[in-house]
């Protein structure tokens, strides 16, 4: 068991490394002129050629990007990941408060979200073919369908514009001193964005916990329990619940990408100072530092997220521990997939999209 | 007896391979005439009308005009047209580097499928929006750069659904009977195992096609797909964001019903081609 747990952390951190590359390179070869977006366009015009060329030197334009890539690894495990140009701050600094406001946020959505996916899942499994079942369907595969982003807007027009019941973003109400702002309005701004987040990722844990669930009612130690003459809800409570709640853990620790991904577009609507409203201004603004380093802590998220989903697996099916040595980082959930074990959910994994 | 046993196929209109057939041909239809009509209006669609801007929807206007008197409808259309021509060629590349390396890796030998799997996982492991996200910016924002982008990140699920089929289809015993008779390997692949994997193939790539139009419209919502002077969905939808507070509902509305209709189409096509392909998959 703890030789599976080593292996597994050690393959998360090998891709965790190729991930950090791959980043890097990505935004090494942006066409935005490092010299000029971190001098500004008037100053860079102004500039003598002399100048520049001492900047581009400075700016490590002429290192190999290999040297570059080592400097800046090396920098970031010691924590320091460089400066932002847009919030001009140190990234980490930008990056630990902005985490924080998005692990509330994330960490509201993946519990609320798992928790209705999980009811709404078992309440359709449990009556197959009736109304509430389709009802559950017909929401998931809509939502499912529905862009994150769409659904944000409507949700604020509806509940912030119209009824006035929610502020219309930001963490904190405007205007008031950060020594005033109380845990109730942190709470007040959290609420929409979160619900938001949660209604739409409901669809994926609900599909699957609804077959799981039809998958226990047929089985053989169900059919035994109802003939013993258990009531239904009863014998699922002390029979099934168990075999139903692993799965869903599970892949609701393998959704964390998707959470983020959603969490992304939520944010902007919301103008929600998280993570993933950094990452875009960061985007948008060619913050090159800023970027990188949150997209590498996006990844730490992720990974952290597949691995507790692949050790929870090890732990409940001892078949996963020796058998799938080949698949990494996802194997588990990705095992499941190939063998049709998550069932019709593969259609409906574009929450990521924000779709 | 009998009344039990096909009460539930008697209560449906069609059957299924007939009901999923009238799907795939409405979808289509709509595909075609979204598209066609689209690139047709698509010169109207930055027309301004200051005469008649910030209208409710009405008989002339159906999907109202904005706060430049641009018609709601004509942007809407034309900007489905962009979102699903993105998406076609989005969900073609990336359906072609699902089957290369879906099936490199299952007959490739036991390093080549390691490495796939592990380019695999690595893809998995950035939130696609981020990874667009870079995308995008390491090759410049606009049509190329989404349509990349998209296409780059959504092969993963296709390639590891390629690679189960082949390795089943692996086992079977005519092509051992091909092995045995001299066939080359490059041969069996053609002759014996695409065709195996043309259906799951099919149906994958019209799953994928709604999942990459939804990711380009989230991605030029945020500001990194197409340029604004385009019309698209994402880019609608942003515009909207901004006058929200002025009570205009119509503007997030009807753009946004309007994809959310489109994806939930080719969804249904491509669940109920599913559903034909491979019946106990999907029982229901």
């Amino acid at each position: 068991m703890i030789r599976f747990i080593t292996n597994n952390i050690a393959k998360c951190l090998l891709l965790l490394v190729a991930i950090s590359i791959i980043v890097f390179i990505l935004v090494s070869v942006s066409p935005v002129d490092p010299v000029q977006a971190n001098a500004g366009q008037t100053a860079y015009l102004n500039m003598s050629e002399a100048k520049r060329a001492q900047l581009a030197e400075y700016w490590g334009v002429n290192t190999p990007i290999w040297e570059r890539y080592a400097n800046w690894a090396k920098d970031f495990i010691h924590g320091d990941m460089g400066t932002s140009l847009r919030y001009n701050a140190p990234v980490s600094e930008v990056i630990a408060t902005r985490a924080l406001n998005s692990l509330a946020l994330m960490a509201s959505a993946w519990v609320i979200s798992g928790l209705l996916g999980f009811i709404s899942g078992i309440a359709a499994g449990m009556n197959r073919g009736r109304l509430i079942d389709k009802l559950v369907k017909g929401y998931c595969f809509v939502l499912a369908s529905s862009p994150t982003f769409w659904v944000a807007l409507i949700f604020l027009m509806i509940f912030s514009v119209s009824l006035d019941w929610f502020p219309i973003g930001f963490s904190v109400p405007l205007g008031v001193s950060a020594a005033n702002v109380t845990i109730f309005d942190h709470l007040r701004h959290l609420i929409l964005p979160a619900i938001t987040l949660s209604v739409v990722g409901v669809a994926n844990i609900a599909l699957h916990t609804r077959e799981k669930t039809i998958d226990v009612i047929e089985s053989d130690y169900f059919r035994f329990a109802l003939a013993r003459g258990e009531r239904p809800w009863r014998a699922l409570r002390k029979h099934g619940l168990r075999n139903l709640m692993m799965p869903a853990l599970t892949l609701q620790f393998a959704a964390i990408a998707e959470i983020f991904g959603g969490a992304v577009l939520v944010e902007q609507v919301f103008s929600y100072p998280g993570l993933g409203q950094a990452a875009v201004t960061a985007g948008l603004g060619g913050d090159v530092a800023l970027l990188a380093g949150i997209a590498v802590i996006s990844a730490l998220f992720v990974f952290t997220g597949n691995l507790i989903a692949n050790i929870l697996y090890g732990v409940v099916d001892p078949r996963i521990r020796g058998a799938r040595k080949m698949l990494g980082a996802s194997g588990a959930v990705g095992a499941a997939r190939d063998t049709g074990d998550t069932g019709s959910t593969d259609g409906i994994d574009k929450e990521q999209a924000g779709g | 007896m009998d009344k039990v046993l096909f009460h539930a196929a008697k209560m449906r209109l069609f059957n299924n391979r007939l009901q999923t057939m009238i799907i795939m041909m409405v979808a289509l239809a709509i595909l075609a005439a979204v598209v066609i009509s689209g690139m047709l209006v698509m010169g109207n669609a930055q027309t301004t009308d200051f005469a008649s801007k910030n209208l409710a929807p009405s008989f002339a206007h159906p999907f109202g005009t904005d706060w430049m008197g641009r018609d709601m409808f004509i942007r809407t259309l034309s900007g489905l047209a962009m979102s699903m021509f993105v998406g076609l060629l989005a969900a073609t590349v990336s359906s072609l580097i699902a089957v290369g390396l879906g099936m490199a890796a299952a007959l490739g030998g036991k390093r080549m499928d390691a490495v796939i799997t592990w380019l695999i996982d690595l893809l998995m492991g950035l939130p696609h929006i981020i990874l667009l996200i870079l995308i995008a910016f390491a090759i410049g924002k606009g049509f190329w750069g989404v349509t990349i982008g998209v296409a780059v990140t959504h092969w993963p699920n296709l390639a590891r659904v390629i690679r189960a089929e082949v390795l089943q289809c692996k086992q079977s015993n005519y092509i051992a009977h091909a092995e045995k008779l001299g066939t080359s390997k490059l041969k069996i692949a053609w002759r014996h195992i695409t065709p195996y994997i043309i259906p799951q193939l099919l149906v994958g790539f019209v799953l994928l096609f709604p999942h990459a139009i939804l990711h380009e419209a989230a991605i030029t919502f945020l500001g990194f797909g197409l340029p604004p002077e385009q019309p698209a969905i994402g880019i609608i939808l942003s515009e909207a964001m901004g006058h929200l507070s002025t009570g205009m509902w119509w503007l997030a509305l009807f753009p946004g019903i309007a994809l959310v209709a489109i994806v939930l189409l080719f969804d249904l096509a491509g669940s109920s081609l599913r559903r034909l392909i491979d019946p106990h998959r999907s029982q229901d």
